[in-house]
C-alpha cells in the first residue's frame, strides 16, 4: 500500500474492493476437472461458450420450479395423472426444458406411504427441477443413516410419522432421478395455484418435511 | 426391450465387492428384494467410467426392499420399505 494512501487517522491495512480469492493450492479435482475442460474445448466436443451456458441453465433453476409443478398437480388432477406416468411430459408441457438430463420419476406421498430420497453412492437429485442440491444432502450423516434410520432422521428434521405410515426409501443409484410429489395441506382448498405453490418447500419435495400449512 | 425379470418377481442381489465403479451400493448386495418397475435400458456405468461405450445397454430394475431384510437391527415398523435402481446383472432369480 502507498504512504499516500495514509491519509486518514488509523494505521491499518483496509481494502474494500478485494477480489475474491479462493485459499490455497488447487486439490487434485480441481487440477483434473480444469485439464479435462481444457482438452474438451480444444479438442471442440464443447465450446467455452456451451460450458457457459449449461452451468447458467443449471444454476438458473430452483425449487420454485419444482413448488409450480406440484401445485399444477395439485389442481390439475389430468396433469398429476401424466405427471406420475410420464412427467417429462408433463413438466415440457409447463414450459420446461428438460434438455438432456436423466429420466425424472415422481413419487406420490399420500396418507399411508411416505417416500424419502437419498443418493448414498453420491449425490444424484432433481436437479432439472429443484436446481442444486442443499449441502446436507450431500453429507455423508444424511446419505449415511437416512437408509438405515429414515424414522431417526425425519424426527431430526422435525416430521413425525406414524408406525401406520409406510416409509419407503428411494436410494437413487442409478439412471433415474426421483422427486417427491408432497400431499396437499389441509386447509389449502380456496388457495389459488401461486399461493398453493408458495407452501412447496425444497426439503417437501425430496421427502424429509411436509408442505408448508396455509395462514390461518 | 427384453428383460430377465418380471413385475413382482423376487430377485437376490449378487454379493461381492468387485473393483471398479459399482453403482450397486453394498448394503443391498445379498439381500432379497422384489422387483417393482422396470425403468429401461441404458449403458453400463461401470464400462463408461473407464472411458468404455457402455454397450450393449443393461436392463435397469427398480427394486424394493424391506427394512427388516436388510439391516437385522431396524428399529421402525415392518412394512418400512426401501427401493433402488439395480441393474440386471447384479441380479439373480430366486425360487
Amino acid at each position: 500500500m502507498s504512504a499516500d494512501h495514509h491519509d486518514h487517522d488509523h494505521d491499518h491495512d483496509h481494502d474494500d474492493h478485494a477480489a475474491i480469492e479462493e485459499g490455497g493450492p488447487p486439490t487434485e479435482f480441481e487440477l483434473l476437472e480444469r485439464a479435462i475442460r481444457e482438452l474438451l474445448i480444444e479438442k471442440e466436443v464443447f465450446s467455452a461458450d456451451d460450458l457457459r451456458r449449461q452451468v447458467d441453465r443449471t444454476d438458473s433453476v430452483s425449487p420454485a420450479d419444482g413448488a409450480k409443478v406440484v401445485a399444477r398437480a395439485w389442481t390439475d388432477p389430468a396433469f398429476k395423472t401424466q405427471l406420475l406416468a410420464d412427467p417429462k411430459t408433463a413438466i415440457e408441457s409447463l414450459g420446461y426444458d428438460v434438455g438432456p438430463a436423466p429420466n425424472l420419476v415422481v413419487l406420490e406421498n399420500t396418507s399411508t406411504l411416505h417416500h424419502v430420497v437419498v443418493c448414498t453412492l453420491c449425490s444424484c437429485y432433481p436437479r432439472v427441477l429443484l436446481g442444486p442440491p442443499p449441502d446436507w444432502y450431500k453429507s455423508k450423516e444424511y446419505r449415511g443413516r437416512v437408509v438405515v434410520d429414515p424414522r431417526g432422521v425425519l424426527h431430526e428434521f422435525g416430521t413425525e410419522l406414524s408406525d401406520q405410515v409406510e416409509i419407503k426409501v428411494v436410494d437413487s443409484t442409478a439412471d433415474m432421478r426421483y422427486l417427491v410429489l408432497p400431499p396437499r395441506p389441509a386447509g389449502s382448498e380456496n388457495l389459488s395455484e401461486q399461493a398453493l405453490a408458495a407452501l412447496v418447500t425444497r426439503d417437501c419435495m425430496v421427502g424429509v418435511t411436509f408442505p408448508d400449512r396455509p395462514a390461518q | 426391450m427384453t428383460y430377465a425379470f418380471q413385475v413382482g418377481q423376487t430377485v437376490r442381489v449378487k454379493g461381492g465387492d468387485p473393483p471398479g465403479h459399482i453403482r450397486t451400493p453394498a448394503y443391498l448386495r445379498g439381500k432379497l428384494g422384489l422387483v417393482e418397475s422396470l425403468q429401461g435400458e441404458f449403458r453400463n456405468p461401470e464400462e463408461l467410467a473407464y472411458g468404455k461405450d457402455g454397450r450393449p445397454l443393461r436392463p435397469l430394475y427398480l427394486v424394493r426392499f424391506r427394512q427388516t431384510d436388510i439391516w437385522s437391527g431396524y428399529q421402525g415398523p415392518a412394512t418400512d420399505t426401501l427401493s433402488a435402481d439395480i441393474y440386471e446383472h447384479w441380479l439373480d432369480a430366486e425360487e
